[in-house]
């Protein structure tokens, strides 16, 4: 059996075109919603339920994460445990990357015989790989260790609400997974497993909905009022996305007319298609297809930033 | 580089059609490189530029070109500079000190309204203007009966857009707060910083003096009392704040920076952020204070803070325009902060003591003390 159709969606708040997405793709029925990342605004969602015109229940995976930890403290406490050592370790990562990258870009600002610059770019890019995948998989280790010493989804309060969700989810027809924040979204799929209870399921999802499905969460900023604005890697995502880097609100985060950062981006995650995910923006993930969306672009080696292609 | 005004000095007689002509249509001053042209069309005996940028003097006089009624004055101004002046007209012996008529860009501050030159470089930062999409906030005005002033004080207390009591926010008590309103766009910059989730959403306690500025902010124990006993612990009772010193701040400009300073050093460790512009910290390393004497205690306050630091918070931002004559007193703050044990960031611009020159610093001092999720957050 093919994988259930995931569409990755730009930003939905000014002109929402979930709706059309839907009616495109012939998905209908009853919703599962997840809004998770707007984290206490998480019941807010009349906008949203104004907008699909379908029957839908929110899983307030928020909610039930905040009732899980105030009933479990122990779990609260070795949580919070997790979480700092892995702020730590994202800590150490940014100090290294800092490096990295600024000489990455000086090199890619250069100009000279490509036979000699070329490989002193490539290598420098290649280092930020190297350290980008040994960053992916400390937290991955860190994640196994915990679940291996803890069982998170074995403990009672935990199991209930995965009961709950699971009978939700068995009478949903599709899910959806808005924005917002991208590591307390991240966090509560996890804590629940949902990813394992959706997987037969259609998703939808946008900006932070769209980041936690790829294969890592990349996190960026080309003009943040503080520091370099150096993309990094926060996390393993939940890998039911492979193949692409999506970069909701790209136009407004990220200096594409500048072809150095868009380019160095770009082969950073060469085996990745970095895909900006702006309003109206799509990507269809179907029968082992990506079909973009009109006018749907993505970051290329060069430094240009073109229509995505079909693949 | 030729200046615009050399071609025209080099044609022919300059008469009045040649200078309709030489104005239609242009902006004044001419800014050319680094080189800038202000010009002045009228009767006078003399004109001079009057402007605020400490080391040059401060009135520069313009050279009239023979057979026109138009005046020149070409200086080099650095990249990124923005500057306030005005002119001065002397006539029969009057003197009369006018905006240029020729520019249309002003800016107003609490004794009037200043003419003012963008140089090359310099742009009015976007988030400074009013933005469809970002959530207002609101200002609530407070009253507040203080034991420590022996007054009512009125108090703005601004709530940040889709403000939740269920929420923990953190607390910036402002000096000055209503100039911030009116002449640092502050409630606009407010809205835009905490919707680009630049900043955390904050609630903000704008304060203003209730007698007199200068002496209530000048190392006053009773305001640092009212502040720190009396305000913030109503707002704590009143709104949904967080509480703890990393949570609150004090800002403030020139004698308002004074004041956020000295409070925080009556009761260190009280506020965990301060955002400190263009503060009036003039000292003596010997002999007496040459300001006046408002500055007296301000001197008093500086000189036993320089002898004996005080680690007044965690984290300080300062900000200081390099055309200011404070730019040597804050460039000294700086080290004996750090030498105290708190984190600086330091800033400097182009720019005078103004408050747009506080408006245009105000991205990167909210952002540094108060930083909000954007890294995190995509909606």
């Amino acid at each position: 059996m093919s994988a259930p159709i995931t569409c990755l969606l730009g930003p939905q708040r000014f002109d929402p075109d979930v709706a059309g997405v839907l009616a495109e793709h012939r998905l209908a029925g009853r919703v599962a919603m997840v809004t998770a990342g707007w984290q206490e605004r998480e019941r807010e969602d009349q906008e949203l339920r104004d907008h699909l015109a379908l029957p839908a229940v929110n899983l307030e995976l928020y909610r039930r994460a905040e009732e899980v930890f105030k009933s479990d403290e122990e779990l609260f406490r070795l949580h919070r445990a997790r979480q700092e050592q892995l702020r730590r370790l994202q800590k150490f990562y940014r100090i290294r990357l800092e490096y990295l990258l600024e000489c990455t870009r000086d090199l890619f600002g250069r100009e000279a015989e490509p036979d000699l610059l070329e490989p002193e770019k490539e290598d420098a890019l290649e280092s930020v790989r190297r350290l980008d995948h040994h960053h992916l998989t400390r937290v991955r280790e860190v994640h196994r260790e915990f679940e291996e010493r803890h069982s998170p989804r074995s403990r009672p309060a935990v199991a209930r609400q995965r009961e709950q969700l699971k009978a939700i989810l068995n009478e949903a027809d599709l899910v959806m997974i808005a924005g917002g924040h991208a590591a307390v979204l991240l966090n509560r799929l996890r804590l629940f497993g949902l990813d394992g209870l959706v997987r037969t399921l259609p998703v939808v999802a946008w900006s932070a909905g769209a980041m936690v499905l790829a294969e890592q969460i990349v996190l960026f900023h080309d003009s943040p009022p503080q520091g370099a604005g150096n993309a990094e890697i926060l996390d393993a995502g939940l890998g039911r996305c492979t193949g692409v880097v999506p970069l909701p609100q790209a136009s407004t985060r990220l200096r594409l007319n500048d072809p150095v950062r868009v380019s160095i981006l770009a082969r950073r995650f060469r085996d990745q298609t970095c895909i900006a995910l702006d309003p109206g923006s799509r990507i269809i993930l179907s029968g082992g297809r990506r079909l973009p969306g009109r006018g749907t672009r993505q970051l290329h080696h060069d430094g240009s930033v073109r229509q995505v292609e079909p693949a | 580089m030729s200046l615009i005004i050399r071609e025209l000095l080099a044609g022919e007689p300059i008469g009045p059609d040649r200078v309709d002509a030489f104005l239609a249509g242009r902006t004044v001053p001419i800014v050319e490189g680094s080189r800038t042209t202000f010009l002045y069309r009228g009767q006078a005996d003399e004109v001079l530029l009057q402007h605020w940028i400490h080391g040059l003097p401060s009135a520069q006089p313009f050279t009239p070109i023979p057979g026109s009624d138009l005046w020149y004055l070409v200086m080099d101004l650095p990249s990124c500079s923005r500057v306030e002046y005005k002119l001065i007209l002397r006539r029969s012996g009057r003197e009369q000190m006018i905006k240029d008529p020729l520019n249309r860009l002003e800016a107003r501050d609490p004794f009037g309204a200043n003419s003012v030159c963008h140089a090359e470089g310099y742009e009015v930062p976007d988030w400074t203007k009013p933005d469809p999409e970002a959530r207002p906030g609101w200002i609530e005005p407070v009253k507040l009966r203080s034991a420590a002033l022996g007054a009512e004080v009125r108090v703005g207390v601004y709530h940040p857009a889709r403000f939740s009591p269920e929420r923990r926010y953190p607390l910036l008590v402002v000096h000055d707060g209503r100039d911030y309103l009116r002449f640092s766009e502050f409630q606009t910059v407010l809205d835009n910083l905490i919707h680009r989730l630049e900043i955390a959403p904050l609630i903000v306690a704008l304060v203003d003096p209730v007698g007199n500025r200068l002496e209530e902010y000048a190392d006053h124990e009773p305001h640092a009392r009212f502040l720190t006993e009396e305000l913030v612990p109503a707002m704590e009772d009143r709104f949904p704040l967080a509480g703890r010193p990393g949570a609150r701040g004090l800002m403030g400009a020139s004698f308002g920076a004074v004041a956020a300073l000295s409070t925080a050093c009556r009761y260190p460790g009280y506020y965990g952020r301060l955002l400190l512009q263009s503060g009036s910290f003039a000292f003596t390393d010997i002999g007496a204070n040459r300001r006046g004497p408002v500055f007296d205690p301000v001197v008093g306050f500086v000189n036993r803070f320089r002898a004996e630091p005080v680690q007044a918070a965690d984290e300080v931002f300062v900000s200081c325009g390099i055309y200011e004559s404070l730019i040597y007193e804050n460039r000294s703050l700086v080290p004996v902060l750090q030498d105290a044990g708190m984190k600086v960031r330091y800033v400097e611009a182009r720019d005078g003591h103004n408050w747009v020159n506080w408006r245009d610093r105000l991205r990167e001092g909210l952002s540094s003390l108060f930083p909000g999720p954007l890294w995190m957050v995509y909606e």
